[in-house]
C-alpha cells in the first residue's frame, strides 16, 4: 500500500489534472475554441470600441447570460436529488409579465416603471419555484414529475399575460439590461457572473454548499443529523425559479419583445446538459458550480461553432448529443474504473520491465 | 407460471377492489365524466364521428404511452420518444420518395426507433448513466439527425401508401383507421404481455425494488435494456403512425410530445417511481388528453393555451391525489 501511495505522489499532479471533474469540459471548451479560431481567425480578437470591448467572445458572454442563470439555479436543484423541468416556463411568464406591465404603464421609458417591472417578475418567478418547493418538499412528489406540471400549465399562462401575442415596447432602461453595457462590459454577462460568484462563496465559504450535499446524498439522514432538509429543498427550488425569471428579463429585453411560445424553449434541456457537461451527477450529492460555468461555455460557444463552421443551425443538437455522449461516457464510473485499471496494469507493467 | 396467479387472484377479489386498481378507476371516472359532461354542453359531442376522431388524433400518442409505460413501470424513463417519432416519420416520407416499397420502408422506420431504444438501454446499463441524461441525449441526437435527414417538410406522394391509411372499418359513423387498428393492436400486445408474461412480471419486479429483484435471480439487465427497446420501438411505430396521418415527414414534429407521453402515463396511474401502472391506464391517460382537446375545440371561445392549462391543473390533482392515497397505504 506505501508503495501506491508514493507512486501517486510522484505523478500525482499529472493524475489529479486528469481525474479532475473540470478536465474533459475544459478539453471540450478548449476544442471548440480552436475549431471556431480556424474557422475564423478573429474569434479570440477582443477590440475596444465606442467605449466597450468588441469581439466573438464579448458576444458569447452576452448571449450566455440566460443560459448561466438557469443552469446555475438547476445545479443546486440537482445538487438536492431534484430537477427543475418549469424554467423555460418560468421564463417565459417572467418576459410576459414583465414587458405588459412596461407596455401598460404611463411612462415606459422611466427607470422606475423598468424596476417595479422586474420586480413583479422576480416576484412572480420566486412564487413559481415556491410552489415547486411546496410539491416537492412539503407533499413528496417527486421533482421531475412536480415541475413537469408548471412546465405544462406554464407557457399556457405566459400565452393568457400576453393574450397570445407577441409583445413588445420601447423602453431603454429595460433595453440596456438586455443589450447595454457597464464598464466595458455586458449588462447581461455582469449579472450573470456577479450571480455565479456571489452562489460560489454562499456554498463554499459559508456552510449551505454542506448542506445542500447532505441533503442530496441521503435527506433522511440529513433531517436526522439536523439539518432543514425541507427548507433547503424548498430553497434551492425557489432560487431556481428567480434565476429562471432574470434570464427571462434578460432574453426578452435582448430583443424587446416577450414571445410566449417560443422564449425559453427547451432551455431547461440545454441545462440540465450543462450541469451534467460540468461534472454534477443528476443522483445528487456533490455538485460543481464551476463545472456548470463551463458546461454552459461549452454548450453556447457549440452554438456559435456551428454557425461559423458554416453548418445549419437546425443541426446543433447532433453537435449537442456527441459532445454529451462523450463527456457522459467519459465521466461514467464505468469508463473510470477501466481507465484507472488500465493504467494500474500499465504502471504495474513499467516497475515490472524497470526490475 | 400462470398458475401462481390462478391461485392468487380469488384471493385477491375476495378482500374487495384491489387498491392498486383505485388510479386507474379514478382515471375511468374522470374520462366518463368528461364524456358525461362534453355531451351535456354541446350537441355534436356525443357522436360516433366525435368519439372516433378522438382515437384518429391521438393515435401516435397511445402508441408513445404504451413504450413509455414499460419504461416507467421498471422505474426509468424514456425523454426521447418525440424526436424518436419525427426522426421515423422522415425516414418514412424520404424512403417514399425515393421510390422505395411501403413494406420495406415501414420496418425500416420502426426498426430506427429499436435501435435508439437499444443505445438506450445499453448505455443506461453499460455504463450506469441515469436514464433521464441518456434519453436526453438520445433526444438531442434523433432531432439533430432529423434536421441533417430533411431540413424542410417531405410530402408523401405514394399509392400503395394511401391505400394502405385509408383502409378504414366502419360502424355508422365511429370510423376505425389503419392508425387506430395498429394502435389498438399495440395496446392488446402490451396488455398481455405485462400482465400474462415472465417479462412483463419481472418489469414489475425492478420496478418494486430493483436490488430484490437481482437477488431473485431475475434477467434484470435483459428486461431493462428490453424495455427501452420497446419503448423505442413504439416511438418507431408511432412516427410510421404519425406520418400516416399528416401524409408527410418533418423535423419538428413532436416537440415536447414526449412530455405528453408521460402526463398521460402518470394520469393513467403508473407512479413514476416504477412498480405500478397499466397499459390501460395509459390508455386512458391519453384519452384524457385528447377529451381536454376536443372540450376545448367545441367551446370554441377559449383560447388554445386553455388546454396547456387545463392539462398542467389536471396532472397537478391526480398526482397529489395518487400521493395523498400511497401515503394513506403506507
Amino acid at each position: 500500500m506505501s508503495e501506491r501511495y508514493g507512486h501517486d505522489r510522484r505523478v500525482g499532479l499529472g493524475k489529479r489534472i486528469t481525474s479532475s471533474n473540470l478536465f474533459w469540459p475544459l478539453v471540450a471548451l478548449l476544442a471548440l475554441f480552436v475549431a471556431n479560431t480556424i474557422a475564423s481567425p478573429n474569434f479570440l480578437k477582443i477590440t475596444w470600441l465606442d467605449g466597450h470591448l468588441f469581439g466573438s467572445l464579448i458576444n458569447l458572454m452576452r448571449s450566455s447570460a440566460p443560459l448561466m442563470l438557469v443552469a446555475l439555479g438547476m445545479t443546486l436543484v440537482i445538487a438536492t436529488r431534484g430537477i427543475d423541468l418549469s424554467v423555460g416556463a418560468v421564463l417565459a411568464i417572467s418576459g410576459a409579465v414583465a414587458l405588459s406591465y412596461i407596455a401598460g404603464a404611463p411612462d415606459p421609458a422611466s427607470p422606475a416603471t423598468v424596476a417595479v417591472a422586474v420586480l413583479i417578475a422576480l416576484a412572480l418567478s420566486a412564487v413559481l419555484g415556491l410552489l415547486n418547493g411546496l410539491l416537492v418538499a412539503v407533499l413528496g412528489i417527486q421533482p421531475i414529475i412536480a415541475t413537469l406540471i408548471l412546465m405544462t400549465a406554464g407557457r399556457g399562462i405566459a400565452m393568457l399575460i400576453t393574450g397570445g401575442l407577441i409583445t413588445t415596447v420601447n423602453s431603454a432602461p429595460y433595453k440596456w439590461l438586455g443589450s447595454g453595457w457597464l464598464l466595458g462590459l455586458p449588462v447581461a454577462g455582469w449579472i450573470a457572473v456577479v450571480v455565479f460568484v456571489v452562489l460560489l462563496l454562499l456554498t463554499r465559504r459559508g456552510a449551505l454548499g454542506m448542506l445542500i450535499e447532505a441533503v442530496g446524498i441521503n435527506p433522511d439522514a440529513a433531517r436526522i443529523a439536523g439539518v432543514w432538509s425541507r427548507l433547503i429543498i424548498w430553497m434551492v427550488y425557489v432560487l431556481s425559479g428567480l434565476f429562471a425569471g432574470m434570464a427571462g428579463i434578460l432574453s426578452s429585453a435582448d430583443v424587446m419583445a416577450a414571445d410566449a411560445n417560443n422564449a425559453g424553449m427547451m432551455i431547461e434541456m440545454d441545462a440540465i446538459l450543462a450541469v451534467v457537461i460540468g461534472g454534477t451527477a443528476l443522483s445528487g450529492g456533490k455538485f460543481s458550480l464551476s463545472g456548470t460555468f463551463v458546461g454552459v461555455l461549452v454548450i453556447s460557444t457549440l452554438t456559435l461553432t456551428v454557425t461559423m463552421l458554416g453548418i445549419s443551425p437546425l443541426v446543433t443538437p447532433l453537435f449537442k448529443a456527441i459532445i454529451v455522449l462523450i463527456v457522459m461516457l467519459l465521466q461514467s464510473p464505468r469508463a473510470r474504473t477501466t481507465f484507472e485499471a488500465w493504467s494500474r496494469r500499465t504502471a504495474f507493467r513499467k516497475k515490472e520491465a524497470v526490475a | 407460471m400462470t398458475t401462481d396467479q390462478l391461485v392468487e387472484a380469488p384471493t385477491r377479489r375476495r378482500r374487495g377492489l384491489d387498491v392498486r386498481y383505485l388510479p386507474v378507476l379514478g382515471t375511468l371516472t374522470v374520462v366518463i365524466l368528461m364524456v358525461v359532461i362534453g355531451g351535456a354542453l354541446y350537441p355534436n359531442f356525443l357522436t360516433p364521428r366525435t368519439m372516433g376522431n378522438l382515437f384518429i388524433n391521438n393515435a401516435h400518442l397511445i402508441v408513445l404511452a404504451v413504450g413509455m409505460t414499460f419504461v416507467i413501470i421498471t422505474g426509468g424513463i424514456d425523454l426521447s420518444v418525440g424526436a424518436v417519432l419525427a426522426l421515423s416519420s422522415i425516414i418514412v416520407a424520404t424512403l417514399l420518395q425515393a421510390g422505395w416499397n411501403m413494406w420495406l420502408v415501414l420496418p425500416i422506420a420502426i426498426a430506427a426507433g429499436t435501435l435508439f431504444g437499444l443505445m438506450h438501454g445499453a448505455i443506461i446499463y453499460y455504463f450506469r448513466v441515469q436514464p433521464f441524461i441518456v434519453t436526453l441525449a438520445g433526444m438531442f441526437l434523433a432531432r439533430g439527425l432529423c434536421f441533417l435527414i430533411a431540413p424542410l417538410s417531405i410530402p408523401i406522394a405514394n399509392k400503395g401508401f394511401d391505400r394502405f391509411v385509408g383502409w378504414r372499418i366502419k360502424f355508422g359513423d365511429f370510423r376505425i383507421t389503419t392508425a387506430v387498428g395498429i394502435a389498438l393492436i399495440v395496446v392488446l400486445v402490451a396488455f398481455l404481455v405485462l400482465h400474462y408474461t415472465r417479462f412483463g412480471r419481472t418489469v414489475y419486479a425492478i420496478g418494486g425494488s430493483e436490488p430484490s429483484a437481482i437477488m431473485m435471480g431475475l434477467p434484470v439487465t435483459r428486461t431493462k435494456i428490453l424495455a427501452y427497446v420497446i419503448s423505442g420501438t413504439c416511438a418507431g411505430l408511432g412516427g410510421v403512425l404519425f406520418a400516416m396521418s399528416l401524409k408527410s415527414g418533418y423535423a419538428l414534429t413532436g416537440v415536447g410530445m414526449e412530455l405528453d407521453a408521460i402526463a398521460a402515463v402518470v394520469i393513467g396511474g403508473t407512479l413514476l417511481t416504477g412498480g405500478a401502472g397499466f397499459v390501460l391506464g395509459s390508455l386512458l391517460g391519453v384519452l384524457v388528453l385528447g377529451l381536454i382537446q376536443t372540450i376545448i375545440t367545441f367551446q370554441g371561445t377559449l383560447s388554445s393555451w386553455w388546454t396547456k392549462i387545463v392539462i398542467g391543473a389536471l396532472l397537478l390533482i391526480f398526482v397529489v391525489l395518487q400521493r395523498l392515497l400511497s401515503r394513506r397505504r403506507a
